[in-house]
């Protein structure tokens, strides 16, 4: 009886991206994707995706670190906040952003008079719009691999001499790595397909915001082909990813 | 090393003191979840004392946290770290504690070479046997040259025949290394073949200590009886007999008032029918059980008192003994021993 809504399910999920294989310009497609707006705004997307993979690397890894492994008041508060940005709709997380990091915003309003830096749309900006969304995505899986790590390796590490700082560099990094990388690379697709919080915070100018989700969106309306192009664009880059790195970090 | 552990569990409490000169090698015995591990977390710094102080060369160390304290500690399953090679895992104490990179891993390789594994140093711990694997601890935990060096059950993760010969190593190793050694371990063999010293604990407790023949020869508790494979009672002494509960036995030695009695298993006969001679030192039991041990069959005695006698399995099969059924016992009075309780 489980087969029925099984295969449903199934057919649900592979026939839009059947559909777009079919549909899509096979004999146009070379010339399509030489285009310089796509080939633009595809740099532009991987760019700033993987920057924001950096940020969320550098400041994501410290704070599952915190959440997994320093007993505090108000963790539990700390861990579904941090959850926060996954279930909040993104345009929602753009406007948040606009309020803090906006030219009026709390936070803008100083970093534009102390160090003239302005975030809105920028391609920082769209670089903090994708970090906001993606990095609970690294925060959790990071945390996860911490608290299935066996801390003892920790412990035995410190009998050694090994301050925190070198437990968790030497020890603990390597020991998690794949769930690191597993984190990254979800927060690494999950920031390339950002749309709602970049336009939002960022805005849609070519070059400089206008990311592939972007292009696809605008396209649609004006030259369907190209957006099934760019789609299909997205799609390979997803799929040679995760193949990519299945086999030695995901499996 | 002079230590006084105190740790408060909620449904536990551990307070034993432990005091170990440089180059003895105490052994930590006792049944599971009598407190050994526990002690030794605590001297490495891994779990907090509740009270007490752990004081090293006349440094109090019991207020440092374990990266500061001049220990090394081999674990039960070694925690070998599995992403460095063998050579770096010796060598990680080493760089961790302000050593050269190739200094330190000039260090690990002599040490490497010592313990007969020259050959493995590029090898990850996950290609390495069981015995070569708790030797690598052992150099990881001798590397930082430390003042206490610490055992978790060292062998209790190999095989009979990998513990008998690693067994020995180690003894040569714990024979080498200068400092302080305190090694936990349940088994009496290890104890007995590496410790210079036994510290008995039961419950949380000291219940006896002494040099391992010493105990060996005088248990104290249940417990030790039970490891060193002795019958072992309390009694009143007279001159040379001694009453437990009913019975009345006669003991190779002179004592007077509240004594332990001792005899080996193997010195008590059982007859189907009552010996003749002295009264003492004879009862009649009732057969509990009886299972193989070594060459020989031992018999589980209940009756006045319980005991277990080792006999002959010709003797077994001439006896028919049987489960339930009566039977007489005796002891040698020469091989029954009392001493001072």
């Amino acid at each position: 009886m489980l087969v029925v809504p099984a295969v449903l399910g199934l057919a649900f999920l592979v026939l839009p991206l059947a559909g777009l294989l079919v549909r899509a310009p096979w004999s146009t497609l070379p010339q399509r994707l030489a285009e310089p707006q796509v080939l633009e705004a595809l740099r532009l997307s991987l760019v700033t995706a993987t920057i924001a993979t950096a940020v969320c690397l550098l400041l994501g890894v410290p704070l599952a670190w915190l959440l997994a492994r320093v007993e505090f008041p108000g963790r539990r508060l700390v861990r579904a906040l941090v959850t926060v940005p996954l279930v909040l709709p993104p345009v929602v997380g753009g406007v948040a952003l606009l309020l803090v990091l906006g030219r009026r915003g709390l936070i803008g309003q100083w970093l534009e008079s102390t160090f003239g830096v302005t975030l809105p749309f920028t391609t920082a900006g769209v670089v903090v719009a994708e970090a906001f969304v993606a990095m609970p995505f690294l925060v959790i899986s990071v945390e996860g691999a911490l608290r299935g790590a066996d801390r003892r390796f920790e412990e035995a590490a410190a009998t050694l001499g090994a301050s925190r700082m070198t437990v968790f560099r030497r020890v603990t990094l390597p020991m998690i790595m794949p769930g690191v990388v597993a984190g990254a690379v979800l927060c690494w697709a999950r920031a390339l397909g950002e749309f709602g919080a970049t336009i939002t915070f960022a805005g849609n100018f070519p070059g400089t915001t206008r990311t592939m989700p972007l292009a696809v969106y605008l396209a649609l309306e004006t030259e369907p082909e190209a957006a099934i192009v760019l789609s299909l664009v997205l799609l390979a880059v997803s799929v040679i990813i995760l193949a990519s790195l299945r086999d030695r970090w995901l499996s | 090393m002079k230590a006084h552990l105190v740790v408060t569990r909620p449904a536990f409490t551990l307070d034993i003191e432990l005091d170990v000169a440089p180059g003895e090698v105490v052994a930590l015995l006792g049944p599971n979840g009598a407190g050994k591990t526990t002690a030794l977390r605590a001297l490495a710094g891994l779990i907090p004392l509740t009270r007490g102080e752990i004081v090293l060369d006349g440094q109090a160390i019991h207020t440092r946290p374990a990266e500061q304290r001049p220990i090394g500690m081999v674990f039960q399953d070694y925690l070998l770290f599995p992403h460095l090679s063998a050579l770096d895992n010796v060598a990680f104490g080493p760089r961790c504690r302000g050593v050269s990179k190739t200094e330190a891993r000039r260090t690990a390789a002599a040490l490497l070479e010592q313990v007969g594994l020259a050959g493995h140093a590029s090898s990850r711990p996950r290609r390495l046997s069981g015995g070569q694997a708790q030797r690598v601890a052992v150099a990881r935990a001798l590397a930082v040259r430390p003042a206490l060096l610490l055992l978790d059950e060292p062998l209790a993760a190999l095989d009979a025949h990998t513990r008998l010969e690693v067994r020995s190593q180690l003894r040569r190793h714990l024979a080498g290394f200068e400092g302080a050694t305190v090694l936990v371990t349940h088994d009496p063999l290890d104890a007995m073949v590496l410790a210079d010293r036994l510290v008995v604990v039961e419950n949380g407790s000291v219940v006896q200590q002494g040099v391992p023949a010493e105990v060996a020869r005088r248990p104290r508790t249940d417990y030790v009886a039970r490891l060193v494979g002795l019958n072992l009672y309390r009694g009143v002494a007279d001159g040379h007999r001694v009453t437990v509960g009913d019975l009345l036995l006669s003991a190779a030695d002179t004592m007077e008032g509240p004594v332990f009695v001792a005899f080996p298993p193997a010195a008590v006969a059982l007859y189907r029918t009552r010996p003749d001679g002295s009264p003492r030192n004879v009862w009649q039991a009732r057969i509990d059980g009886v299972e193989r041990h070594g060459d020989n069959m031992r018999v589980h005695l209940t009756g006045p008192v319980t005991a277990f006698a080792d006999i002959t399995p010709a003797a077994v099969a001439e006896l028919d003994l049987t489960p339930g059924q009566e039977i007489w016992a005796s002891v040698k009075a020469t091989e029954t021993h009392a001493y001072p309780a």
